[in-house]
């Protein structure tokens, strides 16, 4: 085959004058680490080792600073995009009125690299452009920027090597199979490349010497073949046959890819400080693991079938936690090592202005109550399905309950995690009774011993009783977020999901209607609360609203025509942020957000299983329903 | 010195190198592994290439400090300095000499000349080491240096034993 021969570029200018839409992003990773890849083909963002290490590329932070690397069209293009079917391999068509290509863009996986009998490097991306028609004009653009674009970096030629940038803990290479020209800490080119032509590079980072440099010739089309094959493999494994299918499968291969594989850890997103309100300041670092997170994602991974990736997580969170038991911070690194502190990159522009940057994250220090029901609650779920407590994790639940049973009635920062203070959140205490209740059904089922159960029972009595008195607004016939408040909260629809409130029950059907009315939007989307200056609507909550029709509080055409009005707000590859922008249904906020994703599947199980009449949400145990308000006559 | 002592003093004295370069490479003074750079003459396996590369790193400093020994007897003089001497002539020779020709003789190493290939995949040294970090001579020099002291050091104390 011909190879193409390239010409130096013009200077390299940031990826577009404009900025990408949050959603023109699409991602693609390694389970240790993550890049963001624009429309036209522009890597924005990536942080090399793993997730909440300093960036290399953070264009999707500062367009001038921040550092890319941009394969695209000389020539204005239309741009299609789509993931290989089941798999995390992005596809790019650029097609242009002169011909068209496909940009392949992959981090291939490395599970299992140290015992294979071929050397992989440590980290890698590789792009791989194949002219499919005609011919047309690539510019390649290549302008790393180390430590969130603080520092330009020099980069220096090694012969058939490739190029070599060394940064303080390690080093890149990047081999291209067309030459680069370098100029001012850039290197790019202008290529016309005619119908099957192809264009190949290999980007890699490695802390240690000597680094493994890829070949450019046909083993990495292997390679990438490979990596749709894993990936395939893996997310052809979900139980999974309802009417949503692609949607829960790329849900599942993004829950995936945020996925920390040498620990188990999941990251709630891959990137830091995308706003919740474009110009504003609520942007935050998200690259670190909430338990927040930990019951509804067990449960997707669950029933989904991912048995490994459940006792993966189970196994961080207990290992995670074990520096601070019986507390729980709210969040934690991959590793489990407290978050680094907070502190803002004032040299960053922000995503369209949206100031300050932020690294680390200062919600590391608030308490939230409700951690230790998710945590027991997920534990509980993987009892349920099968999975076996030992004695030392028993120990490890039971101190959480005797922490519930000191601490349930103390105000909290709540699942929202506000500046503003703490209060007596509603969704803390529903938690709180969550934990009491699952560790009394894991006792009755022999699955806890030692536990003192008859104190679990009172307090979780108690809880109850508070809930049903303080937290029910007799005036406005809804649930409140605070105790003895009247504001509305979307987290409140999980009351049933957990188990507290049957779904169609008459307090439940109040809240939601209340909920509908005051959060919600006439496009079906929700606010999470009643706030002074909106953000966006946040999206998980609308899925739990889906769920929540889903688990009876509606009919299942209402759950059905919810989920799939729901779907309109995805991107172009399924991918959705931690917000819709009400007003134009835009991303908001880091993206995509694990969150999210759960959400969607934990909505499309429900009503798959309502659906085909299958019992719901199997770990609740039917009895903490027995007693609700609704059954009471409240 | 008897062989016990040889024995005991070489492998003290490679312990010490071993460390020390491993040191050196956690602190981010050299990004070079030694012992996954030997171990990969026999095997791509990352961690079985790390742990066949430090056992033959052991014995080579078993071999080396024959020659130290040999040399200590040569010029009648052991002492920790005269050690460490001869370490940093061991380190310059290893950094120039052996890191120049490990393209040609390591089995899996690139060259700039031809770049990577399926079966040579691995980033060359280059002239003294210096592409496994600008710092790696410093690391290379400072831990033959101690090396060779460590084994001067024990060579005077059995021979006044």
């Amino acid at each position: 085959m011909d190879q193409p021969q390239a010409s130096p570029s013009d200077a390299v200018h940031p990826p577009a004058i404009h900025w990408p839409g949050i959603q023109d992003y699409g991602i693609i990773g390694d389970c240790r680490s993550a890049a963001l890849v624009s429309r036209d083909g522009s890597i924005d963002w990536l942080c090399w080792p793993r997730f909440d290490k300093p960036s290399i590329f953070a264009a999707l932070l500062d367009r001038e600073r921040g550092g890319f690397w941009r394969i695209s069209t000389v020539a204005p293009a239309t741009i299609e995009r789509q993931y290989v079917p089941d798999s995390n391999v992005l596809e790019t068509r650029f097609i242009t009125h002169l011909g068209s290509a496909i940009l392949t863009d992959v981090m291939p996986g490395v599970a299992h690299a140290s015992h294979q009998d071929t050397f992989m490097p440590d980290h890698e991306i590789i792009r791989r452009v194949i002219c499919v028609s005609g011919e047309l004009e690539i510019a390649v653009q290549f302008s790393p920027r180390e430590d969130y674009g603080k520092r330009e970096v020099e980069i220096r030629e090694f012969g058939k090597l490739g190029l070599k940038i060394v940064v303080r803990n390690g080093a890149y290479w990047l081999r291209s199979s067309i030459p680069l020209v370098i100029s001012n800490g850039s290197a790019q080119a202008r290529v016309v490349l005619r119908s099957g032509e192809t264009l190949r590079f290999s980007f890699s980072y490695s802390e240690e010497a000597p680094a493994v440099l890829r070949p450019l010739d046909s083993s990495l089309d292997d390679r990438i073949d490979q990596s749709v094959s894993n990936w395939q493999r893996w997310g052809r494994y979900a139980v999974y046959d309802g009417a949503y299918r692609n949607e829960v499968i790329r849900s599942a291969l993004t829950l995936k890819l945020l996925s920390y594989a040498p620990s188990g850890a999941i990251i709630a997103a891959a990137t830091t400080s995308l706003p919740e309100r474009l110009g504003g300041d609520l942007n935050w670092d998200y690259r670190f693991c909430w338990l927040r997170d930990a019951s509804l994602t067990m449960r997707a991974l669950l029933e989904l079938g991912y048995w490994d990736e459940a006792e993966d997580f189970l196994d961080w969170m207990l290992q995670a936690t074990r520096l601070t038991q019986p507390e729980l911070r709210i969040l934690y690194s991959v590793y489990g090592e407290k978050a680094q502190p907070e502190r803002e990159l004032e040299y960053l522009s922000g995503y369209r202005g949206s100031r300050p940057v932020r690294i680390g994250n200062a919600a590391r220090d608030q308490l939230q109550l409700d951690v230790y029901g998710e945590v027991v609650d997920a534990a509980a779920q993987f009892a349920f399905h099968g999975g076996d407590l030992d004695r030392e994790m028993q120990k490890v639940l039971m101190g959480f309950g005797n922490y519930v049973i000191k601490n349930w009635n103390q105000p909290d920062e709540g699942i929202w995690e506000p500046r503003s203070g703490r209060q007596n959140h509603t969704h803390s205490r529903l938690l709180c009774w969550t934990a009491l209740d699952r560790l009394i059904t894991l006792c009755d089922r022999g699955m806890l011993r030692g536990a003192p159960i008859e104190r679990y029972k009172e307090h979780c009595n108690s809880i109850r009783r508070q809930i049903e008195e303080r937290a029910w607004n007799q005036q406005l016939q809804t649930y409140v977020s605070v105790l003895d408040g009247d504001q509305l909260d979307s987290s409140l629809l999980l009351l049933s999901w957990y188990g507290f409130e049957k779904a169609g029950s008459a307090r439940m059907r109040g809240t939601y209607e209340a909920i509908r009315g005051q959060l919600g939007t006439p496009d079906g989307l929700l606010f999470r609360y009643q706030k002074a200056n909106p953000e966006g609507t946040f999206a998980i909550c609308s899925f739990w609203e889906a769920e929540y029709l889903a688990l009876g509080g509606g009919s299942l055409d209402d759950a059905q025509q919810l989920f799939q009005q729901l779907m309109k707000y995805r991107n172009d590859l399924g991918l959705y942020g931690e917000e819709i922008d009400a007003s134009t249904g835009s991303a908001l906020g880091n993206f995509p957000q694990a969150f999210t994703h759960v959400g969607l599947i934990g909505a499309a199980l429900s009503i798959s299983q309502r659906e085909k009449g299958e019992q719901q949400l199997a770990h609740r145990a039917p009895a903490a329903t027995a007693q609700a308000p609704s059954e009471a006559g409240s | 010195m008897n062989w016990a002592s040889w024995l005991l003093s070489g492998f003290l004295a490679t312990l010490a190198l071993s460390t020390l370069l491993a040191t050196s490479q956690g602190l981010g003074l050299t990004r070079m592994n030694l012992p996954y750079l030997i171990g990969t003459f026999f095997t791509p396996q990352r961690e079985r290439a790390k742990v066949y590369g430090f056992a033959i790193h052991l014995v080579n400093g078993l071999v080396f400090s024959i020659l130290y020994v040999l040399v200590f007897e040569a010029r009648h003089m052991a002492n920790w300095w005269f050690g460490a001497l001869l370490g940093l002539a061991h380190a310059l020779m290893v950094l120039t000499v052996g890191m120049s020709l490990m393209p040609g003789i390591h089995p899996r190493m690139a060259n700039e000349q031809h770049g990577p290939r399926s079966d040579r995949q691995l980033e060359p040294p280059g002239f003294m080491a210096l592409n496994y970090g600008f710092r790696t001579p410093i690391s290379v020099f400072l831990a033959h240096a101690v090396f060779g002291a460590i084994l001067g050091s024990l060579y005077q104390l059995s021979s006044l034993a």
